[in-house]
């Protein structure tokens, strides 16, 4: 009893005050990932088992749908191809580095944590496929969180809805800089420190600035939703609609920035605040 | 004292781990987490109650340290909670088994209470949890859930003769 009470008080000081036990904890995510893909398994199954017995009928419904919207997107495309070297050209004459290319790995949610404080999801992709701790993790809709520690085939992602978590934005109306944390609510984010007089209003769109690099730039983050002004505090109250389905998107994809794949892959693990 | 059968046991922890990490349909609200009972717990304590001179300390500081890989919690943290709850049903183990299955549930949501409150004092002096009521609604849950536990794992080892 006591040896053990022991040995587990000093493994929590040393995870709590030092990184040491980091290299230990990716080599036990594998050790324990039979048990993450087994619960994984009930939901993968229904997912299975919804495509197998939809009928015909919705099956052509749901294809012709996807092939609107795929015509739709290709046009997009086209468009947006000659746009980005009209971008390139015109950053090449301005002298500056930046290019908007960035490289996306697909990855699939295999666990999400049970506790309903914290939001946290687990993906199946990990070191080995270039995961790195501190990627972005978006879905198609936008703005989905960070990894925060990886193993070899897994890894540990952070959503921006998460009270620990702050992630700095822009309104793509008027560049105006801001930080928007999350709230511990699944479809809310606040943005902190918004003086009374910035020029925000609902149904902005917010998105990724790119300050602190750790986030690349320009990706959705949110939608304002609600501006409230109280003359006793000395902010004004500004909260956001996550623009990424937090809660229901299976499948992720994760950001590659071309200036992050330039340098060395290894990086120090940062801790969220928590 | 012969073993027999012990994969039985290895298997019971692993579909408890399952079912602790399982997630929730995308339909269901996120607050329904709290309703979650402990099942690593419940299935330690049977063990301990049933097959004293087998499933210990050690054991449960194995699954604790599993857990915690799992949950992503400080390593430590569901170990020291499980040591506590195997000392206390060990400790209690020839009472529990002369109780009925509703007086042992009732032991059932003192020792997961202990467990979740060992989990929100490390939680809160690493600083990441603030205290709510909700912390003791898994052991109630833990205590509803425990008959059928119970009952299910006694078959089980009887059907399998597991010693």
């Amino acid at each position: 009893m006591l040896v053990f009470s022991g040995l587990s008080l000093g493994l929590l000081a040393l995870d709590y005050y030092t990184d040491y036990l980091g290299s230990v904890r990716s080599v036990l995510n594998i050790v324990v990932t039979p048990i993450v893909v087994t619960a994984d398994y009930p939901a993968r199954t229904a997912t299975l088992a919804q495509e197998t017995f939809a009928s015909r009928a919705e099956m052509r419904a749901e294809i012709s749908l996807l092939e609107q919207d795929q015509l739709l997107l290709r046009a997009k495309v086209i468009k947006m191809a000659a746009l980005v070297a009209e971008n390139d050209r015109l950053r090449d004459l301005l002298g500056s580095a930046a290019k908007l290319q960035d490289n996306v790995l697909v990855a699939e949610l295999i666990g999400v944590d049970p506790d309903p404080e914290r939001y946290e999801i687990i993906i199946d992709k990990g070191s080995q496929s270039g995961v790195f701790v501190g990627q972005a993790v978006l879905d198609a809709q936008g703005l989905m969180g960070q990894v925060i520690a990886t193993s070899l085939y897994t890894s540990r992602a952070l959503l921006i809805s998460d009270e620990s978590h702050s992630v700095p934005v822009q309104v793509n109306r008027n560049n105006l800089r801001l930080i928007a944390q999350g709230t511990g609510i699944t479809g809310q984010l606040e943005l902190i420190h918004v003086p009374d007089t910035a020029d925000i209003k609902e149904g902005d769109l917010l998105v990724s600035s790119g300050l602190g690099s750790r986030f690349p730039v320009g990706y959705p983050v949110g939608v304002v939703s609600k501006v409230e002004h109280d003359p006793g505090e000395p902010f004004a109250v500004v909260r956001a609609i996550p623009s990424a389905s937090l809660v229901k998107s299976r499948h992720v994809l994760l950001v590659f920035t071309e200036a992050r794949m330039a340098r060395d892959v290894s990086s120090p693990r940062i801790e969220p605040d928590r | 004292m012969r073993s027999n059968n012990l994969w039985f046991i290895g298997l019971s922890f692993f579909i408890a781990l399952v079912l602790s990490i399982i997630s929730l349909p995308a339909f269901v609200p996120v607050d329904f987490g709290y309703l979650r009972p402990h099942w690593v717990a419940l299935v330690l304590i049977y063990w301990t109650i049933a097959l004293p001179y087998r499933i210990g300390i050690a054991v449960a500081w194995v699954l604790g340290i599993i857990l915690d890989i799992l949950l992503g919690s400080l390593i430590g943290q569901h170990a020291i909670a499980l040591i506590v709850v195997v000392y206390v049903a060990s400790s209690l183990y020839q009472r529990m088994r002369m109780f009925a299955v509703w007086q042992q549930s009732l032991v059932v949501f003192a020792i997961v209470g202990l467990d979740q409150l060992v989990n929100f004092w490390i939680e809160s002096i690493s600083g990441a949890a603030d205290w709510n009521m909700w912390y003791l609604l898994p052991s109630l849950v833990s205590a509803l859930v425990w008959p059928w536990v119970f009952l299910v794992l006694r078959s089980a080892r009887r059907l399998f003769d597991v010693t």
